[in-house]
C-alpha cells in the first residue's frame, strides 16, 4: 500500500516535469497526454485507497527522513485516513476534469500572446505542467502527517497559484494580480509559520499524532513572552494562515483579482481545491482548535463576515468570473463558520459539494467566455440559453446547488452549516447565524442573477458593437488584447467542443448527487478519529440526533427559513432581470451610496493599496533615503573617510615647516617633561 | 668673592637670550647658529661655576668636550648653510619651509 500512497502524488509530478522540461520533444498532444495520464493514475489510485480506508485500513508513517536536528525530525510522511482520502478524491477528480477541459480551453492560447512573444513559446505545455505541479503540491499538503510537509505543500500551492494567475505575463493586470496574491498570502503564511514555530517550541515535535497527543498538556501552558494561553495563540496563528490561503476577510482581497488567470485554474485552484486548504488544515487541527473557544469564536466571526459581505459584492459585479469568485468567497465563509461551530465534518462536506458545483460554475463560465470570444462582461451577453444548451443546464445545476435548493448538493451541506451555526455555543455564533441566513438570500439572488443575466433575456451581444467603447469598469483592462479576434460586429455564440462539455457534465453529476451522502459522511461517524470534537460543543451531536435521512431533511428543509430565503432570492433575481430588466438601473440610482460601497468592495483594495502597499513603499523609500543614503553612505562610509581627512587637516596645520616653531615646541616639551619629573 | 648665584643668573640670562634668538629670529640662519652656540656657552658657564664651587675638575673637563663638539657642529652647520645657499640662493629662515605638511 505504501507504494500506492507514494505513487499518488508522484504521478502528477512526473507528468509535470515531463511536460515542463521536455515541452518541445512532447509537443502539445504529448504534454496534455502525460499530465492527464498522471492525474488519472492518481485519481484511480485514490479510489483504490478510498476503498482500502473504507475497509478500515488507515495509515500513518514516514516514507523518507530528510534530516534530524536537535530532536526535531523533518520527514516526508503520509497520514491516510478518512479526511485525507476524501480530499484526495476531490482534488484528483476535479483536477482530472480540469485537465481534460483545458485541452479545449487553451487550444488557441497562442492568440492570447503578442505576435512572436518569447514568453508565449510553449505556453500550452507550460500550462499543463503547472496544473499537474499544482495537483502534486495539493496532494502533498493533504496527505502530510507532519507540519513541515504541510507547510511545504502550503507554499507550493501558493507558488503554483502565483505562476498561474500571472500566466499571461504580458498583461499588466495579471502581473499586478499575481503579485497581490503572493503578498497577501505571505501575510497569512507568516501567521502560519509562527503557529508551527510555537508548536515546535512547546510540543517539541512536528508530527501530527505526537502533537495531538500533547494537546491537553499544551492547553494548560502559557506562551512565555506574552503570557497568552498557548493553545489560543497557536490556533489563532494557524488560523491566520488559513485566512490567507482560504481568502477570509480581510485577507480575501487576492482571490477576486486572481481571476486574471485562465479560467481552468480559477476552477481548479481558486474555487475547488487550493482555497480549501485552509478549511482542510483547520479540520485536521481539530484536536487543537477544540481546546480554545477564543480561537473558535474568532473563526466563526471571520467566517460570518466573509460569508455575508462577500456575497453582497457578488450582486454588483458584472464580470461573469468575478461573480463566481465572490460567491466562492462567500461559500468559503460558510465553511469557516462551520469550523467555528465545531462542525468540522460539515465544513469538509461543504468543501466537497462546493468543489463540484463551483468547478461546474467556473468551467461553465469559461465555456461562455470561449463562446463569446473572451468577452467576460455579462452586460454584453444574455439569451445564450438556446445557443449553448449543455453549458446552460450544467451551469443551472451549479447555480441551484450554490443557492442551496434541494435536492442539489449545496442544500444539504449549506443547510447543515446553518443548523450547526444555529446550535453553536461559542461567542459570535448568534451574529454568525444572522449572517448565514442573510447570505442565503443574497446567494439565491446572485446565483440566479448570473444565470438570468447570461443565459436569458435580451441578446445584448448583438448590439455590443455599438457600445464597444464603454468598458465601464476599470478591471476589464484586457479587452483590447482580443481585437485580433475580429469580433467588433455581433458574434454568433456556439456550444463549446466536447472536451469542454464532457467535464462539465461529469462534474454536474456530483454537483447534484454528492449531497445525498450526507447521512454517511456526517452522521455515520465516518470520519472516525480523523476529527475530534470536545464534549462541550454539542452542535454535531444534536444534529445527528435530529437527522432522519435525506428525505426527512428535504421535507423538513422546505418548511424552514433558509429554503424560503433562497427561493425569495431567486425570485428577486427573476423579477429584476427577467420581468423588469429596467429596474436594476433604477435601484442602483436610488441606492447610489450603498452600490458605490459595494462596487468599491468596501474600499479595502484602495486602503490596502494606499496603506500597506503605499506604506511599504514609503518605508522602503525612507530606509533608502535616511538609512542608506544618509546613515550608511553619508555617516559611515563617507563620514569615516571625512573624519580622517578633517583630522589630518587639523594636524597638518601643526606641520608648518617653520623651524623656529619646532624649536619652541621642543622647548615647551622639555620644560613640560622636566616639570613632570620634578618630584 | 662673587657668589655662585650670580654666575647662575648670568648663565640663565644668556640661555634665555639664545632661546629667544632661536624662535624670534625670522631672518638669518647664521643668527640661529650663533644663538645655538650662545646656548652651549651658557651651559658651559654653569659647568665652570659649579666645578669651581664644588672643587671638582671634571666639570671643567666637560667644558672642553662641549667646546670641541660645538666647534665641530658649527663647522657642519656652516657647511650645510653654504650648500643651502648654493641651492636656494637664500639663507632666510622664512624661505625654509619645505617641511610643511
Amino acid at each position: 500500500m505504501k507504494t500506492i500512497y507514494l505513487l499518488v502524488p508522484l504521478a502528477p509530478l512526473v507528468g509535470s516535469i515531463l511536460a515542463g522540461l521536455f515541452a518541445n520533444v512532447l509537443g502539445r498532444a504529448g504534454a496534455h497526454t502525460v499530465t492527464s495520464l498522471g492525474v488519472a493514475i492518481s485519481f484511480i489510485l485514490s479510489v483504490i485507497i478510498f476503498q482500502d480506508v473504507q475497509a478500515g485500513h488507515t495509515f500513518n508513517g514516514t516514507v523518507y527522513q530528510w534530516m534530524e536536528s536537535g530532536g526535531l525530525k523533518l520527514e516526508v510522511g503520509f497520514m491516510i485516513d478518512q479526511l485525507t482520502v476524501l480530499m484526495m478524491l476531490v482534488v484528483t477528480f476535479v483536477s482530472l476534469m480540469v485537465h481534460i477541459y483545458t485541452i479545449g480551453y487553451m487550444a488557441h492560447d497562442e492568440d492570447n500572446w503578442p505576435e512572436g512573444s518569447k514568453a508565449g513559446t510553449n505556453s500550452y505545455q507550460r500550462f499543463f505542467s503547472y496544473i499537474s505541479l499544482f495537483t502534486f503540491s495539493m496532494l502533498m499538503l493533504v496527505m502530510s502527517n507532519n507540519f513541515v510537509q504541510l507547510f511545504f505543500g502550503w507554499e507550493a500551492v501558493g507558488l503554483v497559484s502565483y505562476l498561474l494567475i500571472g500566466f499571461w505575463s504580458v498583461r499588466e493586470t495579471a502581473i499586478y494580480a499575481n503579485l497581490k496574491a503572493f503578498l497577501v498570502n505571505r501575510v497569512g503564511d507568516f501567521g502560519f509559520l509562527l503557529g508551527i514555530g510555537l508548536i515546535a517550541a512547546y510540543a517539541g515535535s512536528l508530527d501530527y499524532v505526537t502533537v495531538f497527543g500533547k494537546a491537553k498538556e499544551l492547553a494548560t501552558m502559557t506562551e512565555a513572552v506574552t503570557g497568552w494561553p498557548l493553545i489560543t495563540a497557536v490556533c489563532i496563528c494557524l488560523f491566520i494562515g488559513a485566512m490567507g490561503k482560504s481568502a477570509q476577510f480581510p485577507l480575501h482581497v487576492w482571490l477576486p483579482d486572481s481571476m486574471e488567470g485562465p479560467t481552468p485554474i480559477s476552477a481548479l485552484i481558486h474555487a475547488a481545491t487550493m482555497v480549501t486548504a485552509g478549511i482542510f488544515m483547520v479540520s485536521r487541527m481539530s484536536p487543537l482548535f477544540e481546546l480554545s473557544d477564543t480561537a473558535l469564536s474568532l473563526v466563526i466571526l471571520v467566517g460570518a463576515i466573509t460569508t455575508l459581505f462577500m456575497a453582497l459584492i457578488a450582486i454588483v459585479q458584472t464580470d461573469v468570473k468575478r461573480v463566481v469568485a465572490y460567491s466562492t468567497l462567500s461559500q468559503l465563509g460558510y465553511m469557516t463558520m462551520a469550523l467555528g461551530a465545531s462542525a468540522y465534518s460539515v465544513a469538509i462536506f461543504h468543501l466537497m459539494t462546493h468543489a463540484f458545483f463551483k468547478a461546474v460554475l467556473f468551467l461553465g463560465a469559461g465555456s461562455v467566455i470561449i463562446a463569446m470570444h473572451h468577452e467576460q462582461d455579462m452586460r454584453k451577453m444574455g439569451g445564450l440559453r438556446k445557443y449553448m444548451p449543455i453549458t446552460y443546464f450544467t451551469m443551472l445545476i451549479g447555480a441551484i446547488a450554490n443557492a442551496g435548493l434541494p435536492p442539489f448538493a449545496g442544500f444539504f451541506s449549506k443547510d447543515s452549516i446553518i443548523e450547526a451555526v444555529h446550535l453553536a455555543n461559542v461567542p459570535f455564533a448568534g451574529f454568525a447565524y444572522f449572517c448565514a441566513l442573510a447570505a442565503v438570500f443574497v446567494g439565491g439572488l446572485y446565483s440566479f442573477r448570473l444565470i438570468f443575466f447570461t443565459f436569458h433575456g435580451d441578446e445584448r451581444f448583438r448590439h455590443a458593437a455599438e457600445h464597444h467603447g464603454d468598458h465601464g469598469h476599470g478591471h476589464d483592462a484586457h479587452h483590447d488584447a482580443h481585437d485580433d479576434h475580429g469580433h467588433h460586429g455581433p458574434v454568433e455564440p456556439h456550444e463549446s467542443p466536447k472536451v469542454v462539455t464532457v467535464p462539465l457534465i461529469l462534474l454536474s453529476i456530483p454537483a447534484i448527487a454528492s449531497g445525498w451522502l450526507i447521512g454517511t459522511v456526517l452522521y455515520g461517524n465516518w470520519f472516525g478519529s480523523a476529527i475530534s470534537i470536545a464534549d462541550t460543543h454539542k452542535a454535531m451531536a444534536t444534529m445527528a440526533h435530529e437527522f432522519h435521512g435525506i428525505f426527512g431533511m428535504m421535507s423538513h428543509g422546505v418548511m424552514t427559513l433558509p429554503f424560503w430565503l433562497a427561493i425569495s432570492g431567486a425570485a428577486t433575481a427573476w423579477y429584476l432581470y427577467i420581468v423588469r430588466p429596467d429596474l436594476p438601473a433604477v435601484i442602483k440610482q436610488k441606492l447610489a451610496f450603498p452600490a458605490m460601497i459595494l462596487e468599491e468592495k468596501y474600499g479595502l483594495d484602495r486602503f490596502n493599496d494606499w496603506f500597506f502597499a503605499g506604506g511599504a513603499r514609503g518605508v522602503g523609500r525612507g530606509l533608502w533615503k535616511a538609512g542608506d543614503q544618509v546613515l550608511i553612505d553619508g555617516v559611515m562610509v563617507n563620514g569615516s573617510a571625512g573624519a580622517v581627512g578633517w583630522f589630518a587637516g587639523l594636524t597638518g596645520m601643526i606641520q608648518s615647516g617653520r623651524i623656529y616653531r619646532y624649536a619652541l615646541a621642543m622647548l615647551f616639551g622639555v620644560v613640560a617633561f622636566l616639570s613632570l619629573w620634578r618630584a | 668673592m662673587i657668589p655662585l648665584s650670580h654666575y647662575l643668573i648670568l648663565a640663565a640670562i644668556l640661555f634665555v637670550i639664545s632661546v629667544i634668538g632661536i624662535f624670534l629670529n625670522r631672518k638669518n640662519l647664521i643668527v640661529l647658529l650663533m644663538a645655538i652656540e650662545l646656548m652651549l656657552l651658557a651651559v658651559n658657564l654653569n659647568f665652570v661655576a659649579f666645578s669651581h664651587y664644588l672643587n671638582d675638575l671634571s666639570g671643567q673637563l666637560f667644558v672642553f668636550f662641549i667646546l670641541v663638539v660645538a666647534a665641530a657642529e658649527s663647522g657642519i652647520g656652516l657647511a650645510i648653510l653654504v650648500v643651502l645657499f648654493r641651492n636656494l640662493s637664500s639663507i632666510d629662515v622664512e624661505d625654509l619651509d619645505s617641511l610643511k605638511g
